[in-house]
């Protein structure tokens, strides 16, 4: 009924969060290479200047939102990792709060 | 002349439903889903290149045949266009129909593609997402939606943590149970808020009667097969009522909660965890159904006829946006409501089937709020301290006391004073929740389709749109036409 992948199997890729190396494979989300690697944070909030990670796990709480490749404000659970995606954490200081 | 044109949004159950039955009955059928795979949340699933399957792909989901059946066709009916990565950020309403506006694309990337659509009929299968209740440090990290274990461990393989404890109310902890388990976590624990009295309620008092129809009873029997087989307790009238930890959760406190989920005072135990997966139920995804202003129900649900049309001229709904039906429910909708949408022969015989398929799930909505629905008592276990919105970091004590100050169960009002319910997630994890805490009333019966409805759903743009995608957006004339 449907093509199995008993082959090659996903290709290994690697991406960098705020410099620092993550392996995964091909089809996996952002968020899902980090949580493997026992990442569990990466934006800091604006007020408490707490680390939030994955809450809803499919793009509706904003809660783990980065920087991808230049880029603000992505959902790391819902943005399928490339090779060599250049990731770094957010954080947004509220003007007068200090950190 | 030209054939009728449906666009279906959301790819899960009820849209693959309803664009098969569209698709069938003679329309040309646009469908249109987020993410890049289709199947909703519910086969969420590995995507490997190729499009190829996971070996143990089946052994993740219930109705796998079904998906994969429904996949096929609507990646080569020659009636369907299927569009995935294809997210619609507004709805606008014409004299006649609708008008969407879809960025396609990479999730949030710059530079996604426009398109403009304005079908002959609109099927709306937008589904639904966890609603999970605040407690005391629900949002350290390493504290997760069911649904988001449950995401992870089908579409990625990767558990939330290696000891979990699973809590909420509901059905669902079962298979997030289950899917934790397959991914090699440890569960502690799945802590059900529903005492065994309203369980019984609401499924009847023998197991055998649990979920109605019969393979559902067998289907969750299935999952408790599975923690007893891996020792983990499943535990009736009881609540994650805290979580603590140093920069990630550490620790939760679990107490005994009473029939309206007030916790017991002297029963809190502490248990040792470093993922907390918790979920009280589903809220459907409203913001297109308000958009078109179609009715909606005082539970928050969109009002359809027996053929799926919603109030709105043009617009039908499927799935859970309409109630919390489940899979099976939502293949039946979808089916209907594609088929109508499709203007489809009202004598056919997989309409009549389709009919009867959701008249048999009908009462689980019911059953399933009866057992699990969320009770008053919860709030009890707030300390003024506990965030309530997560992306203003608006407390509990706050938003009280914003709702004194203004002295009104004024919504709207409420909310500019605290801020809460104005960050990123535009009110979709706190909405219900802040409502509720200040006694905000809720929306006339029957949905007052003049009016606006109560804030929470009602979010003009649907997601958050970059200023250079609408810098970039094409023109459309005052007076096109599809």
């Amino acid at each position: 009924m449907s093509a199995t992948s008993q082959g090659a199997g996903p290709r290994p890729l690697t991406i960098t969060l705020d410099g620092r190396p993550f392996a995964g494979t091909e089809g996996q989300t952002i968020a899902g290479m980090l949580l493997a690697a026992r990442r569990r944070s990466w934006r800091t909030t604006s007020v408490e200047s707490a680390p939030r990670g994955v809450f809803c796990g499919i793009g509706v709480c904003f809660d783990c939102l980065v920087t991808v490749n230049g880029s603000r404000d992505v959902r790391a659970c819902l943005r399928r990792a490339a090779d060599g995606d250049v990731v770094e954490t957010q954080h947004d200081p509220l003007p007068g709060v200090t950190s | 002349m030209s054939r009728r044109t449906v666009v279906v949004v959301g790819a899960g159950p009820a849209g693959l439903s309803a664009a098969r039955a569209a698709a069938r009955a003679g329309a040309d059928v646009t469908l249109l889903d987020a993410s890049d795979q289709v199947g909703g949340q519910f086969w969420r699933h590995r995507a490997l290149p190729g499009g190829g399957t996971a070996p143990d792909e089946p052994t993740f989901h219930h109705g796998w045949g079904t998906f994969t059946a429904l996949r096929d066709v609507v990646a080569t009916h020659p009636r369907v266009t299927l569009l995935t990565s294809a997210q619609v950020w507004a709805l606008e309403r014409l004299d006649a129909g609708v008008r969407l506006r879809v960025l396609v694309g990479p999730a949030d990337g710059a530079g996604r593609e426009h398109l403009t659509l304005t079908p002959d009929a609109l099927v709306l299968a937008t589904g639904a997402h966890d609603r999970t209740l605040p407690f005391p440090g629900w949002q350290l990290p390493g504290v997760t939606t069911a649904g988001a274990a449950q995401a992870l461990a089908k579409a990625e393989r990767v558990a939330v943590g290696d000891r979990v404890v699973v809590a909420g109310a509901g059905p669902f902890l079962l298979p997030v149970a289950s899917s934790l388990l397959r991914t090699g976590a440890r569960v502690l624990s799945v802590h059900e808020a529903a005492t065994p009295a309203s369980m019984a309620r609401g499924w009847g008092a023998r197991p055998a009667g649990l979920l109605g129809a019969a393979h559902k009873a067998g289907e969750l029997g299935g999952y408790v097969g599975t923690l007893a087989r891996h020792r983990v307790a499943y535990r009736l009238g009881e609540a994650v009522v805290a979580a603590r930890g140093d920069g990630r959760v550490e620790e939760v406190t679990v107490a005994r909660v009473d029939a309206r989920w007030s916790p017991v005072p002297g029963t809190e135990r502490t248990v040792a965890a470093d993922a907390v997966c918790v979920s009280h139920g589903f809220t459907p995804r409203l913001e297109l159904a308000v958009a078109a202003a179609c009715a909606i129900s005082p539970d928050r649900f969109v009002v359809v006829d027996d053929e799926q049309r919603t109030s709105a001229a043009g617009v039908w709904a499927a799935g859970e946006l309409t109630g919390i039906g489940g899979a099976e429910a939502a293949l039946a909708e979808g089916w209907v409501a594609g088929h109508h949408a499709a203007s489809g022969a009202p004598d056919d015989a997989g309409l009549a089937r389709a009919a009867r398929r959701r008249a048999r799930s009908a009462d689980f909505a019911r059953r399933l709020d009866a057992a699990h629905g969320i009770r008053g008592g919860w709030t009890s276990w707030l300390r003024d301290d506990t965030l309530v919105c997560r992306c203003e970091e608006v407390d509990a004590g706050t938003l009280r006391a914003a709702a004194c100050a203004t002295g009104s169960a004024d919504l709207r009002s409420v909310r500019l004073t605290s801020r809460a319910g104005l960050g990123p997630c535009q009110a979709r994890i706190c909405g219900r929740t802040v409502a509720e805490l200040v006694g905000a009333t809720e929306p006339a019966p029957g949905g007052d389709t003049g009016s606006a409805p109560a804030v929470p759903d009602r979010r003009p743009l649907v997601v958050p749109v970059r200023l250079g995608d609408l810098a970039t957006l094409p023109d459309v004339p005052a007076a096109d036409a599809p």
